[in-house]
C-alpha cells in the first residue's frame, strides 16, 4: 500500500525521510512537506507511518488490486513499549482495535557494552564458542554441541 | 565531480549491510576485537532496514536445546530434506548449534517472546518456529549493533568491494556513495563482512503499476549481497535454487502461523484436498527418498516446501483454482482470530490493509492463496549465496579453508543471504551467522593475514568515475530530446528493471511461463543479459536517488546472470515447484547429487562452472 502524506498535518520534520528503508519519502522543495516519490517501490512497511510524530502519513491500498475506503492506522509508543492498531473495513462491518507489546524492558538498557566485557581467553578464542556461550545455549551445563557430543560421526559422502 | 570524497581509513571490520546478518556481525565483532575499529555501512537507516524492517511475528529458527526440544542435527536433517538433499551441512549444523544463544539474548534485551503456559518453554508455532511480538525486532538488534560499532554510516549505497593491490584475490574494503549528499565514500578495511540482502524484483512480479513494490521480499533487497561478491570474483553456490512462496493472494501475507499454529489448511475451488493427488506422480519424478507417498504417514517427514508448491501450481493449471486457505473454522475462536490479524500487523501490514480494502473477513470467508514470483536469497527455504568456508571441527577439506564463513576471496566474509547452502537460517540464523563471521574475521586479522594491504589511488579514482557515470551520461544526453523519458542514448533504471524482469520471467522460469524453462531458453536469456550489460553502461540517473536505483539494477543484473548460468548448468529439475527444466524434468541423483559452484572472472565476465561434493555429515537416523 503506497504511503501518502496529508498536507495539513505534515510540518516537513523529515522523520519519515530519515527512516524509510526504500529511500522514497522525500521533502517537496515547493511545499516543504514530505511525499512518496516512488510508490511502486513502497513495501508498505509502515516505518514512516510509525515514525511520523503528527500521524500525517497514511497508506492507501495499491491501485492495481485494492478498492478505496479502508483504513489501517497505527500508534507506536516506545516509552510504554506497545503498538496500537485500528483496522476499518471499507464496508464498515469490521472495526478492530489491536494492541501488542514491542518490548519488555526499557529501550536498549539491557544490551551490554561488549567493549567493557571481560576479554575472551585464548582458550575461548581457539574454541567454537561465541560471546556468552555455552551458558546461553543450554541449562544442563553441557558445552557446545559437536558431532562427538551428540554421538555422531563424520560421514562424508554418505547418502541417505 | 562536485561531490566530496570521504575516506574512512584503518578499519578492521567493515560490515556492509546491517540487516539481521550485519547487526549480528557488528555486535559480536566487538567482543572478539575489543580494540578493533568496527564500521557499519548501511544503505538505509539501520533502525529499519533489511528484510525485517517492518517486524516479524515468529523466529523461524530456534532449536530449544534448553527445553530438550531439538538438537542441531535434527535441524540439519529437516533443512536437508526440505532442500531435496542440497545443503552445506557443516554450515547448517554450525548455525544451529549457536542459534539458541542469539535468541536467548534477544529475550534478555527485551524482545517479547510468547511462552507456553503449560510447559514454560517458548510458544511453538511449529517444530522450528517460536512466536514473538516482533514489531520492534529490527530496532532492537540495531541498538545492539550500534552499541558495538565505532561508527554507523547510514544511507551509504555500497557499490563495489575494494581489492588489495598488493595481493590478488584479497579484499581491502568497499566504496559507495551517500544517497542523500551524493558524497563518495571510501572504506579501507582489513576485512569485510557482507550482510547485504538477497534479490527481490529480478523476476517480473505479479503486482503491476503502482503496486509493483508489493512483492513478498523487500523491494530494497537488490541482490547486493551477490552483486558485490560476484563482481569481486567470489565463488557462488546454489544460485539456481531460487524460491517461490505460497502466500495470501496480492498481499503476500505469511502463511506459517496460519498453517502451524492456527491449524488452517488449503483446498481447491471445489472444496477438495488436492495436494496428495499430485504426489504419486511427483514421487516418480523426484524419487522415494524425497517423497514417500506410502510411508509418509509413518515417517512424519515434512513434505519439502517446493513439492507442496508443485501440487499447488499443478492444481491451478488443471483449472481448479483458486486455492483457498480454510480460515473459517479457526477464526471462530476469538483468540486465534486475533493472532491471525496480529500475525500480519507484526510483519506484513499490507495484507491487513488488503483485507480491509476488499472486505475479506476470514471468519466468514476463506481467503485466496497464490504462488509468488521467484526470489533469490540464502536464508529462507532456499540456499543461494557465496561458497564459504565452514568451521574447523565440522568441515571436510573441500569445505574448509581456515576461516568460518569466509568466501573464496581472502578477508571477505558473508552472513545471512550472502552465504550459500544454509537455508532455514531465517532471522535468528542470519544474526548467528553474522556472529560467526565476526569471530572469524577478528581471528583472520589477529593471525596477521591482513598485513600489507594496499589500495591504490588509481583504484579509488576508477571506482569513483564508474559510480557516477550514470549521472554524467544523463547530463550529456538529456538535452537531445525535448522532454520525457524516451531517449535513444540511454534507459533509466526503471526501464532497465522492467527489461530485466521480463527477461528473467520469460527465459528463466518466472510466473508467466509457469516456472518452466529449458536449455534453449536459457541460452537466449543469457545472450539477452549480455546485451543488457552493454546497455547498463548507458543507464542514466537524473539525480542521486536514481543513481541508487541504477546501482541496485546493476547488482540485480549480476545476480540474474549468475542464476541463469547455474540453472543452465544443473541439467535436472531438482526443486519442482520452484522451477522446472522442461528438457530435464526428473531429479537425477546419479549425476546431480552435487552442489553447483560458479565463478565469474572479474576481468572478462566469463563464467566457470564446477560441481562440488554434497557431503552428508549427519546420518539419516542417528
Amino acid at each position: 500500500m503506497p504511503t501518502f502524506v496529508y498536507m495539513t498535518r505534515c510540518d516537513g520534520c523529515g522523520h519519515c525521510v530519515d527512516i524509510c528503508p526504500s529511500d522514497i519519502m522525500h521533502i517537496d522543495k515547493v511545499t516543504r512537506r514530505a511525499y512518496n516519490i516512488e510508490p511502486n517501490m513502497c513495501w508498505e512497511c509502515f516505518s514512516c507511518v510509525k515514525a511520523c510524530p503528527h500521524h500525517a502519513i497514511d497508506v492507501r491500498g495499491y491501485a492495481d488490486f485494492a478498492p478505496l475506503g479502508h483504513s489501517v492506522r497505527v500508534h507506536r509508543d516506545e516509552e510504554k513499549g506497545v503498538i496500537a492498531w485500528r483496522i476499518k473495513f471499507r464496508n464498515g462491518e469490521k472495526d478492530m482495535d489491536l494492541l501488542a507489546p514491542i518490548t519488555t524492558k526499557p529501550w536498549g538498557k539491557h544490551i551490554p557494552q561488549l567493549r567493557d566485557a571481560a576479554a575472551p581467553s585464548q582458550e575461548m578464542r581457539n574454541s567454537q564458542l561465541l560471546f556468552n556461550e555455552p551458558k546461553y545455549i543450554r541449562l544442563d551445563e553441557g558445552g557446545l554441541h559437536t558431532l562427538e557430543s551428540n554421538g555422531l560421526k563424520f560421514k562424508a559422502g554418505v547418502y541417505y | 565531480m562536485a561531490y566530496k570524497t570521504v575516506v574512512e581509513d584503518n578499519i578492521d571490520v567493515l560490515v556492509v549491510g546491517a540487516g539481521l546478518g550485519g547487526t549480528g556481525a557488528a555486535w559480536e565483532a566487538r567482543y572478539w576485537g575489543q580494540d578493533k575499529k568496527i564500521i557499519i555501512a548501511e544503505k538505509a537507516n539501520i533502525d529499519r532496514s533489511g528484510a525485517v524492517a517492518q517486524g516479524l511475528y515468529a523466529i523461524n529458527c530456534y532449536m530449544g536445546t534448553r527445553f530438550g526440544e531439538n538438537n542441531p542435527e535434527d535441524h540439519v536433517r529437516y533443512a536437508r530434506m526440505d532442500l531435496m538433499g542440497m545443503v552445506r551441512e557443516d554450515l547448517l549444523f554450525d548455525m544451529a548449534r549457536h542459534v539458541d544463544s542469539a535468541v536467548h539474548q534477544f529475550e534478555e534485551w527485551g524482545m517479547p517472546i510468547m511462552r507456553n503456559p503449560k510447559t514454560g518453554s517458548y510458544l511453538r508455532e511449529g517444530r522450528w518456529q517460536i512466536m514473538i511480538h516482533g514489531e520492534s525486532y529490527k530496532p532492537l538488534v540495531a541498538e545492539a549493533a550500534k552499541k558495538s560499532a565505532d561508527k554507523v554510516y547510514n544511507r551509504i549505497c555500497v557499490t563495489h568491494l575494494l581489492m588489495d593491490d598488493s595481493k590478488a584475490n584479497r579484499v581491502a574494503g568497499a566504496v559507495g556513495f551517500n544517497v542523500r549528499t551524493g558524497d563518495y565514500h571510501v572504506f579501507k578495511s582489513k576485512t569485510v563482512i557482507v550482510g547485504a540482502g538477497g534479490a527481490s524484483n529480478i523476476f517480473k512480479p505479479r503486482s503491476v503499476g503502482e503496486g509493483a513494490g508489493r512483492v513478498w521480499y523487500a523491494p530494497w533487497s537488490s541482490g547486493s549481497a551477490y552483486g558485490l561478491m560476484i563482481q569481486a570474483g567470489a565463488k557462488m553456490t546454489q544460485m539456481e535454487n531460487r524460491i517461490v512462496l505460497a502466500r495470501f493472494k496480492d498481499g503476500y501475507g505469511p502463511v506459517g502461523a496460519y498453517f502451524l499454529h492456527l491449524k488452517t489448511y488449503t483446498q481447491n475451488c471445489n472444496g477438495e484436498e488436492y495436494e496428495s493427488k499430485w504426489f504419486p506422480a511427483l514421487s516418480e519424478m523426484v524419487g522415494k527418498a524425497y517423497l514417500d507417498t506410502e510411508g509418509q504417514h509413518l515417517s512424519h517427514k515434512p513434505i519439502p516446501t517446493c513439492l507442496r508448491n508443485h501440487a499447488f501450481i499443478n492444481e491451478v493449471n488443471a483449472g481448479r483454482g483458486p486455492i483457498h486457505m480454510v480460515t473459517m473454522e479457526a477464526f471462530q475462536d476469538p483468540h486465534l482470530e486475533e493472532i491471525g490479524w496480529h500475525n500480519f500487523l507484526g510483519m506484513t501490514v499490507g495484507q491487513a490493509v488488503l483485507w480491509a480494502a476488499t472486505d475479506v473477513n476470514p471468519k466468514f470467508e476463506n481467503p485466496e492463496l497464490t504462488t509468488s514470483e521467484p526470489y533469490v536469497m540464502g536464508s529462507h527455504a532456499t540456499g543461494c549465496g557465496a561458497w564459504c568456508s565452514g568451521p574447523e571441527d565440522l568441515s571436510p577439506p573441500e569445505y574448509y579453508w581456515g576461516y568460518n564463513r569466509m568466501t573464496t576471496v581472502e578477508g571477505l566474509f558473508g552472513a545471512g543471504d550472502a552465504v550459500g547452502g544454509t537455508p532455514h537460517a531465517f532471522s535468528s540464523g542470519s544474526f548467528t551467522e553474522g556472529r560467526l563471521a565476526a569471530k572469524a574475521a577478528c581471528k583472520y586479522i589477529d593471525d596477521g593475514k591482513a598485513a600489507g594491504i594496499r589500495v591504490s589511488d588509481e583504484q579509488i579514482a576508477r571506482r569513483k568515475q564508474e559510480i557516477y557515470k550514470p549521472m554524467e551520461h544523463y547530463k550529456v544526453y538529456r538535452n537531445e530530446i525535448t522532454a520525457g523519458s524516451v531517449n535513444p542514448n540511454y534507459i533509466n533504471p526503471r526501464q532497465g528493471l522492467d527489461r530485466l524482469q521480463k527477461l528473467m520471467d520469460e527465459y528463466c522460469a518466472g510466473v508467466t511461463v509457469s516456472y518452466m524453462t529449458n536449455e534453449k531458453l536459457l541460452h537466449i536469456g543469457l545472450k539477452k543479459l549480455k546485451i543488457m550489460e552493454e546497455d547498463l553502461e548507458k543507464v542514466a540517473a537524473e539525480d542521486i536517488h536514481e543513481l541508487l536505483r541504477a546501482w541496485e539494477l546493476k547488482h540485480r543484473h549480476l545476480t540474474s546472470e549468475s542464476v541463469m548460468q547455474h540453472t543452465l548448468f544443473r541439467k535436472e529439475t531438482r526443486w519442482p515447484g520452484y522451477y522446472y527444466r522442461g528438457d530435464a524434468m526428473k531429479l537425477d541423483d546419479e549425476n546431480w547429487h552435487v552442489l553447483t559452484v560458479s565463478r565469474r572472472d572479474p576481468q572478462t565476465g566469463e563464467y566457470t562452472m564446477e560441481k562440488a561434493p554434497c557431503y552428508h555429515i549427519v546420518g539419516k537416523d542417528d
